[in-house]
């Protein structure tokens, strides 16, 4: 890596930035085997209340915990407060973009992006042409991904729009710091985040079918083989709704049903935690035992809101996401707030020529890859490795984008040897509906291994809680 | 509430009340194994305790010879057997996560860190867990779970499907443990023709009732008020009349319009009950009359279901 990647915590070597100075000071005159023991009991209490991701592909019932780190992200409010006005401002182009791309197509007429980038990807969903939902809102919740390059600069990463997830393990992650060490919380003000669950019940309810007085709102799972059931019961069972699975529903008459104890009830708003794909086997995936079937039907009727909308999928793409400034400036006629990292798109000759050269240099992802898989990290690859990218770029140019390596900030983490910088980013979620509303933090998530830039948890990768300064 | 939510939350607690009604049998067993007694006793009761529990077959499957240790062992701990108090209390859990969002926390607490230690304990190479304190343990755990259940969920009906599936469970492992101490029940009827004061001390202690056998008869045990407290006593927490008042009341707290006939028979076994004297069920024959109270429960499990748990689509 060429440059120095920047420390959230320190200047130097030990001078505090401001807002780590009180916390600096605490850490320093915490014993050893003090913060040991905190970590052990972390870890037991995540354990005892079930706070544990499935691991696919490992025998039945395998559970991983998500390792936590007790040492909190800060930010200060002044940036906050210039990332919140930016997320806003990025979610309502996404969805103007979205609502766009499903009806007059504006921005592809005037040639902002090009036709074949939007109508020929898979994720575009040509049963939503036509379809107006509720306030033209596509993507309620959104977790936008944001990383801090080595100039100190905020840049987003990625654009989270179909079924972002990470939320419960920030509201855990604050409810376990605040159980460890709550002489910390009376030492600093740290903006809660505990409503969002209040926040999104009434997120989801005011982009109901017009007409509901008052709306019924169910969370759709895959079920408790999910890999993110937790979160799923989690957050119905703090918003006090029905956690139901394709199975529990039925449509009759183009409206939406659950089967109760007490009979059919009639449900106006599914906040989904599963993939179009899955959703309606009528329409999609006909062999998915997870959806409702009939349920486009309702959906095309006006009778029932799923949120996220359908086909906000070809809004996250990473063929996409370069086009996000100018969707920007096109929908909102601003100047994006937060800036994308710089993108070398392959299917573009120059673009490609550049990269080939600088392989070693770079990080390609695939397009459609999700999760820290499909993904090239030049730095860190064997020359084998990339010579099969290498390949593949030359096969399938559409496929991939490149990046610069960016030099992720980093934070003070615990590792075996005791505490150490290692990379992180940020996922705030930003919900939309009557209002674009974000509760101030967001998912840290840490890249346990030394010098590694993955942060995802599927790859080895931790959380952190995050820390929103009110002053 | 969702239909699976309510099928969930009464598995969750069949299977913890099956976990305990195990235990209890293997401890009543294992405390027999430690003293002086004839051989055969032991093994007698095991072997009718295994019939009338189904168990026989998988157990033959597994081993050989009807041997104390190996089945105290079979019943406790084998993760194979779906019917083993190991397996019980992963099905408790396995339902409880699938609905954790209806539970209280502290509930899910309770029963996910049971699961999670006796599988540390299952998977710990050696030494193999002491039978004995597992039993005791795995009641504890069964108690803790339902003073957590009726300490914090709230009365609605989430509690009153967890309360159907404990008592359902409950009758049901009453008439079995009942069934398999028949011929000791009734004098003249079977092999043992004096009451074997070892098979008492099994069959009461297998229902908590050595200790209320003292203190409501202030007598000798004898077979006719053994089952007349495991039948027909309404302050017997653990006999078929207590088990099925709890039934009826918590059926009809979550009646639907479907549910008339379903509340009707649970009322009607709960009537029989609550107006038989011991004397006519002698009569008429305690194994016949077990053996019909044992298919009344079954059909009224089946109707629970079909009316609330699994209705059939589009109902």
């Amino acid at each position: 890596m060429a440059s120095k990647p920047y420390n959230e915590m320190y200047l130097g070597d030990s001078e505090a930035r401001h807002q780590y100075l009180r916390y600096a000071q605490w850490l320093k005159a915490q014993p050893a085997e003090r913060l040991t023991q905190k970590r052990a009991e972390a870890d037991a209490l995540f354990h005892r209340v079930g706070i544990t991701f499935a691991v696919y592909g490992q025998e039945e019932g395998a559970e991983r915990l998500i390792p936590f780190d007790i040492v909190p992200r800060v930010v200060p409010r002044e940036e906050w407060i210039r990332l919140e006005s930016g997320l806003k401002q990025r979610v309502r182009a996404l969805n103007a973009f979205i609502h766009d791309i499903y009806h007059d197509q504006q921005i592809l007429k005037a040639g902002v992006i090009p036709s074949e980038q939007v109508l020929c990807n898979s994720q575009y969903r040509p049963e939503m042409q036509g379809v107006d939902v509720p306030g033209g809102i596509y993507a309620h919740i959104a977790g936008i991904d944001i990383v801090r390059d080595d100039a100190g600069e905020f840049r987003v990463l990625e654009d989270n729009l179909r079924v972002p997830s990470g939320v419960s393990y920030m509201l855990e992650n604050r409810k376990m710091m605040m159980r460890l060490f709550p002489e910390l919380f009376s030492a600093h003000r740290v903006a809660p985040v505990e409503h969002y669950p209040d926040v999104l019940l009434d997120n989801l309810r005011s982009v109901a079918p017009t007409g509901v007085a008052d709306p019924t709102v169910v969370l759709l799972t895959a079920g408790a083989h999910n890999s993110a059931y937790f979160e799923h019961a989690f957050l119905a069972q703090q918003m006090g709704i029905e956690l139901v699975e394709g199975q529990d529903l039925f449509v009759r008459d183009e409206a939406v049903f659950m089967r109760t104890t007490q009979g059919p009830q009639r449900v106006d708003v599914i906040y989904r935690r599963i993939d179009d794909d899955f959703l309606d086997p009528l329409v999609f995936r006909p062999e998915s035992m997870l959806g409702v079937p009939g349920l486009l039907t309702a959906y095309r009727a006006g009778r029932i809101t799923i949120a996220n909308a359908i086909g906000t999928g070809v809004a996250d793409d990473k063929s996409i996401y370069p086009y996000v400034p100018e969707m920007i400036r096109f929908y909102l006629g601003q100047p994006p707030i937060i800036g994308n990292v710089h993108t070398w798109m392959l299917r573009r000759k120059e673009d490609r020529d550049y990269v080939l050269a600088h392989l070693p240099e770079l990080v390609v992802k695939e397009v459609h890859g999700a999760g820290g898989y499909g993904m090239l990290i030049g730095p860190a690859a064997t020359k084998a490795e990339i010579d099969i990218f290498r390949k593949q770029i030359i096969a399938t140019p559409d496929r991939y984008i490149a990046q610069p390596t960016l030099a992720l900030s980093t934070c003070p983490t615990f590792a075996d040897q005791g505490l150490a910088p290692r990379h992180i980013d940020l996922r705030p979620f930003v919900l939309s509906g009557r209002d674009v509303t974000i509760v101030p933090g967001g998912l840290t998530r840490v890249a346990l291994r030394e010098g590694s830039l993955v942060v995802n948890s599927s790859q080895g990768g931790g959380t952190k809680d995050t820390w929103v300064l009110e002053s | 509430m969702l239909s699976r939510t309510a099928d969930h939350l009464y598995w969750m607690s069949r299977y913890v009340e099956r976990a305990e009604s195990l235990a209890r049998l293997v401890d009543a067993h294992y405390r027999m194994s430690l003293l002086p007694h004839a051989p055969d006793t032991l093994q007698l009761s095991l072997r009718s305790t295994m019939t009338a529990l189904h168990m026989e077959e998988a157990y033959k499957q597994r081993h050989d010879a009807i041997e104390p240790r190996t089945v105290f062992e079979f019943v406790s701990l084998d993760r194979d057997y779906a019917g083993s108090i190991f397996s019980c209390l992963r099905a408790a859990r396995e339902n409880a996560r699938a609905v954790r969002g209806s539970l209280t926390s502290e509930l899910w607490e309770t029963l996910n860190s049971t699961w999670l230690d006796a599988r540390a304990l299952i998977t710990r190479r050696a030494p193999s867990p002491d039978i004995g304190h597992f039993v005791e343990w795995v009641k504890e755990r069964s108690h803790l779970t339902r003073g957590v259940t009726i300490g914090t969920m709230m009365r609605d009906e989430a509690f009153h499907f967890t309360r159907i599936g404990t008592f359902l469970e409950r009758a049901d492992s009453t008439a079995r443990i009942l069934t398999a101490h028949q011929s000791d029940l009734v004098p003249g009827a079977g092999a043992s023709q004096v009451p074997d004061p070892y098979q008492w001390s099994v069959l009461l202690r297998a229902l908590s009732a050595f200790e209320v056998y003292r203190r409501v008869y202030r007598d000798v045990i004898t077979p006719s008020k053994v089952a007349q407290l495991l039948i027909l006593r309404d302050d017997m927490p653990r006999s078929l009349l207590r088990c099925c008042k709890e039934v009826y009341h918590n059926l009809r707290s979550v009646k639907n319009e479907h549910s008339a006939e379903t509340e009707r028979r649970a009322g009607e076994m709960h009537a029989m009950l609550h107006f038989t004297r011991m004397e006519e069920i002698i009569s008429a024959g305690l194994p016949r009359f077990l053996e019909q109270f044992l298919a009344r429960l079954h059909d009224l499990s089946d109707r629970i279901a079909s009316d609330f748990l699994l209705p059939p689509a589009e109902a």
